[in-house]
């Protein structure tokens, strides 16, 4: 994984720790700074099944749910949301298949909590489409044939769409790097090469964005 | 070719149904305006904006999660289960073992062999114990977790190297040879004594895993005693046969739908245990169940490529005549018959010219998940070993290995029985404009001084057939035309990503002259649509082609039968051009197909498509040439392939950028198999499976294929192959890429590594133990 990715981790769970700790209290915060004194308080723990209250907010709709607070949020937008455009491959962050949008970036939501996701602005892929017109990247994916079962797709438009808005004319290595947190089992990583090109060229000529 | 077609491993238990020879046959495409060109998949929006509803995306009301618990041992006999404590978990509606009424259920291997669906003995890790369904799987995974299982853990042996050595546990009644295949022809011994030289050597492939996207498994609903499943499948048809068999349910009340899905490579050509138990759980609590693996399950039991050890010696003569070839393979399918060595032999005595060929396979047991066929059953396998003997005969006497592999391309096949020649040999096109393409010569030539660092350069090349790839009855295909020239096309095979749907539907436009926007296709379904085999053995094309042909020829008959009263003609005298029926004889006499009375009358035209047989006493084989470059770290070992050239013979291109794709694709693969993917089993200790996920079974990323891979299809005509003059490429693609790489680092360093992967670690070794020997 390149740089510029694990540095947006970082940031990612520097965001999302945070959301969660207020959620958890101050009691949980001291259990998960690692503190070791004997006066430390007991942590509250929420056992599986008592549900939580949370808003999530996806391609601009806000979700008010009850939730398990281990639920995925993967898990959340699939089965309880049905926005099944966000595929499950792994489950512990290793092919991207489930790769959304977090405040504009890309990322994978299994390994995001959903009750880490409140407030934050969510985008997947059913978001990047405008009513039923195809996005630059979807578009630019179906001219160049980026894709065959089409099953990690999603995840690898998610990503493409996420790395042309931090780098909106990406040169070919940095498209490899970009993509190398989306596993393709099919292969067609050549032809998403390309798409991720052709996706930069309509963005510029939509005027960005 | 009936006996052959039974061996197919793609149909391997399946019960065939025969289709009627078709009415009349298509005359192979003159010119064609459709077929050919670069066409983006008709169902590329519904891939691309998140509409299309893949199995594992299926959600139904009401409906529960299944999860399975699986034995932690590679060798254990199940005592006692104790369900108790997992039934009274909140949210769980069903817990199920063999102890379970209606759950002791068969569960039927290759060779008729049978088990218990949950086995009493587990001979591998993940073999399936109970299992449970809740109202998330959350709960159903805690619910796991409360199941006590008694095991008696037995002694186990997960090496196949050492499955038949003396003191080694059985893993089944009768020891753990599987079974010994051997072939011969020719006199090998006076092959080797013609010979100027003989090498000998040892090779290793690795056991390579499917993982594919999309996990394996399904949805299961029952209405009254009718069964519903949406299963992530290459062939609705199989998992019906198979569900059905071991329910004992009659095939009409078991309906398999798996429109879209997220990719098998072989491993999704059958269903599994976790299809029936689905189905048990949703019985057992009269509510839809959805149960689909963890990645890590998908590691243990859903299929493999055998791990190979092979020897191969190889006698040539110093004009580039092979004189003799003696190969042998130990390999497994794991724990349960499942063709460990199936076809790995095939290439060493199909690919090139050699009078004098001996071959010994043997299959044994191990306490491993078992085999599924994998992209090209065996001959990956057997390319590793024969395509890198090639390169090392071609060194001994002092030829260019492409020129080694033209001197000895067959025209027939030398494996089959009668000698039947192929409908056609592209292998020699392949390698003499695959090598001018590429730049071999020049390539070959560029010697590096010794002293120039430590990265090094090389070139490789290395060619492959495929078995298969002809496809073949049986097949049907139904092409409803309306009389607004709109058109539905109902075919049972699955698209697992190879652009099936895309294909047939520029069958039907190239026929009928419909822009494919107007063909709405039904498929993978075996409630509504026709009789198709898995879409496996890179057959598809070849085989649904000539049925859709068939089935629009069907449809012209009674349209040109229709014109002819009004336009007062012979029907045969008619031709059909874009919207209009024509004389050809008279070509001002012509309509519109929207005029034409009795189709105006009637709506519709229904035309029946069946799948012809395949030329008699012919071979219908693809063939490919690949070429590499890859540059090589000397201190680290690391390998990067830095270009790739496919030349691949596949008959007719039906659509540039789906083909395309496949090669990109399959190099890709190859890449993994040669260089990155191995299944690593603790042999000494546990007998666990150790890398049972994509962080430690590294698949090849954007990183690691090289930005510039040319597919350069070799397009021969092929009038006799079938009437589409089409032949597989999913899987010729793929068989010899590897090899190719391991001749291109022999090329660059000098060292030959006959053990995959080619990772640093085995390359720095083998560097290392090269300058010792200096």
């Amino acid at each position: 994984m390149d740089d510029r990715k694990e540095e947006d981790l970082r940031r990612a769970k520097g965001v999302t720790r945070r959301a969660f700790l207020q959620l958890m209290g101050a009691g949980a915060a001291a259990s998960v700074t690692g503190g070791t004194s004997a006066a430390q308080p007991t942590p509250e723990i929420i056992p599986p099944g008592e549900m939580s209250k949370v808003t999530l907010q996806i391609n601009g709709r806000r979700h008010r749910l009850l939730i398990e607070p281990r639920w995925s949020l993967l898990y959340v937008i699939r089965e309880r949301l049905g926005l099944t455009g966000t595929k499950i491959g792994c489950e512990r962050g290793e092919c991207g298949a489930c790769t959304v949008l977090i405040n504009g970036q890309s990322r994978y939501a299994c390994l995001i909590l959903a009750v880490e996701a409140e407030g934050i602005e969510i985008t997947t892929l059913e978001g990047l489409t405008k009513g039923e017109d195809l996005g630059p990247v979807q578009q630019a994916f179906v001219e160049n044939d980026a894709f065959q079962c089409g099953y990690c797709t999603p995840g690898q438009i998610m990503a493409a769409e996420g790395l042309l808005r931090t780098n909106p004319d990406p040169s070919i290595e940095e498209i490899r790097r970009g993509m190398s947190g989306n596993l393709c089992r099919c292969g067609t990583y050549p032809n998403i090469f390309k798409a991720v090109r052709r996706a930069a060229e309509i963005r510029r000529a939509k005027g960005g964005a | 070719m009936k006996t052959e077609e039974a061996k197919l491993y793609f149909v391997q238990g399946l019960p065939l149904p025969e289709t009627p020879k078709p009415s009349q046959e298509p005359k192979p495409w003159k010119g064609t305006e459709v077929i050919g060109k670069p066409m983006p998949r008709v169902d590329a929006y519904e891939r691309v904006s998140g509409s299309a509803v893949y199995p594992s995306d299926t959600s139904l009301p009401d409906m529960l999660y299944g999860a399975i618990l699986r034995c932690p041992h590679p060798h254990a006999r199940v005592k006692e289960v104790d369900t108790s404590g997992a039934e009274k978990m909140p949210g769980v509606r069903a817990v199920i073992s063999g102890k379970t009424p209606g759950a002791d259920v068969d569960w039927p291997y290759l060779g008729g062999k049978k088990t218990k669906l949950f086995a009493v003995i587990c001979r591998h890790e993940g073999e399936e114990v109970a299992a449970v369904a809740a109202e998330t799987p959350y709960q159903a995974w805690d619910a796991l977790k409360k199941i006590k299982v008694n095991y008696e853990v037995l002694p186990f042996v997960v090496d196949e190297r050492k499955s038949l050595e003396p003191g080694v546990p059985s893993i089944h009644e009768g020891g753990n040879r599987v079974g010994e295949q051997k072939y011969e022809r020719g006199d090998v011994e006076n092959g080797f004594a013609e010979a100027d030289v003989v090498l000998e050597e040892s090779y290793r492939t690795e056991s390579e895993l499917h993982t594919p996207m999309e996990l394996h498994g399904c949805v299961a609903k029952w209405d009254g005693d009718r069964l519903t499943l949406w299963e992530s499948t290459q062939g609705v048809y199989s998992v019906q046969a198979r569900v059905a068999e071991v329910l004992g349910l009659p095939l009409s009340n078991v309906r398999v739908i798996g429109h879209y899905m997220g990719g098998g490579f072989g491993s999704k050509l059958q269903p599994g245990k976790y299809t029936i138990i689905a189905a048990l759980l949703a019985k057992k609590t009269a509510r839809p169940v959805k149960l689909f693996l963890t990645r890590e399950e998908t590691y243990l039991c859903v299929g493999n490529r055998p791990p190979c050890n092979m020897k191969l010696k190889a006698g040539v003569k110093k004009d580039g005549t092979l004189t003799a070839f003696d190969f042998s393979c130990v390999a497994t399918g794991g724990a349960y018959p499942a063709n460990g060595t199936g076809l790995v032999d095939w290439l060493i005595r199909d690919l090139y010219l050699c009078p004098n060929v001996r071959t010994k396979l043997t299959d044994v047991y191990v306490n491993a998940g078992p085999a599924r066929p994998f992209r090209a059953p065996g001959h990956p396998q057997g390319s590793w070993a024969l395509e890198q003997m090639l390169d090392a005969l071609a060194q001994a006497i002092d030829m260019d290995p492409v020129e080694l592999r033209l001197k000895n391309i067959p025209t027939y096949s030398q494996a089959r029985e009668g000698n039947p020649p192929y409908t056609t040999t592209g292998l020699k096109k392949c390698l003499e404009e695959g090598a001018k393409a590429f730049g071999w010569k020049e390539a070959r030539k560029k010697e590096e001084p010794k002293d120039k660092g430590h990265i090094r350069r090389g070139v490789g090349v290395a060619s492959g057939l495929w078995f298969a790839g002809g496809g073949g009855p049986p097949s049907t295909v139904v092409v409803k035309f309306y009389s607004d020239g709109s058109a539905n096309l109902n075919m049972g095979a699955s698209d697992i990503g190879t652009g099936t749907k895309t294909i047939m539907a520029m069958v039907v436009s190239e026929e009928l002259g419909i822009p494919p926007k107007k063909i709405q296709i039904e498929h993978a379904d075996t409630g509504t649509t026709q009789y198709a085999t898995p879409s496996g053995g890179s057959k598809t094309i070849p085989t649904e082609s000539p049925t859709v042909r068939a089935a629009c020829m069907d449809v012209k008959e009674q349209l040109f039968k229709m014109a002819a009263k009004d336009l007062k003609t012979d029907p045969s005298d008619l031709m059909l051009k874009k919207d209009e029926v024509i004389s050809s004889s008279e070509p001002s006499k012509k309509m519109k197909i929207a005029d034409i009375s009795d189709f105006k009358k009637r709506g519709l035209i229904l035309g029946v498509g069946y799948r012809g047989p395949n030329p008699e006493n012919k071979v219908v084989n693809p063939f490919a040439s690949q070429f590499c470059e890859v540059e090589v770290d000397m201190k680290t070992g690391e390998v990067k392939v830095l270009r790739f050239l496919a030349a691949q013979e596949s008959g007719r291109v039906m659509n540039r950028l789906t083909f395309d794709n496949q090669v990109f694709g399959g190099i890709t693969m190859g890449i993994g198999f040669g260089i990155t993917e191995v299944r690593v089993l603790d042999g000494n200790q546990t007998g666990k499976i150790v890398n049972r996920n994509w962080h430690d079974y590294k698949l090849p990323t954007a990183l690691d294929v090289p930005p510039k891979i040319t597919s350069m299809p070799v397009e021969l005509e092929d009038p006799v192959a079938n009437s589409a003059g089409a032949k597989g490429l999913g899987e010729p693609v793929t068989i010899p890429t590897a090899p190719a790489i391991a001749n291109a680092i022999y090329h660059a360093t000098g060292v030959r590594a006959t053990r995959t992967p080619i990772n640093p670690l085995q390359l720095c070794q083998l560097i290392s133990d090269r300058r010792k020997e200096k």
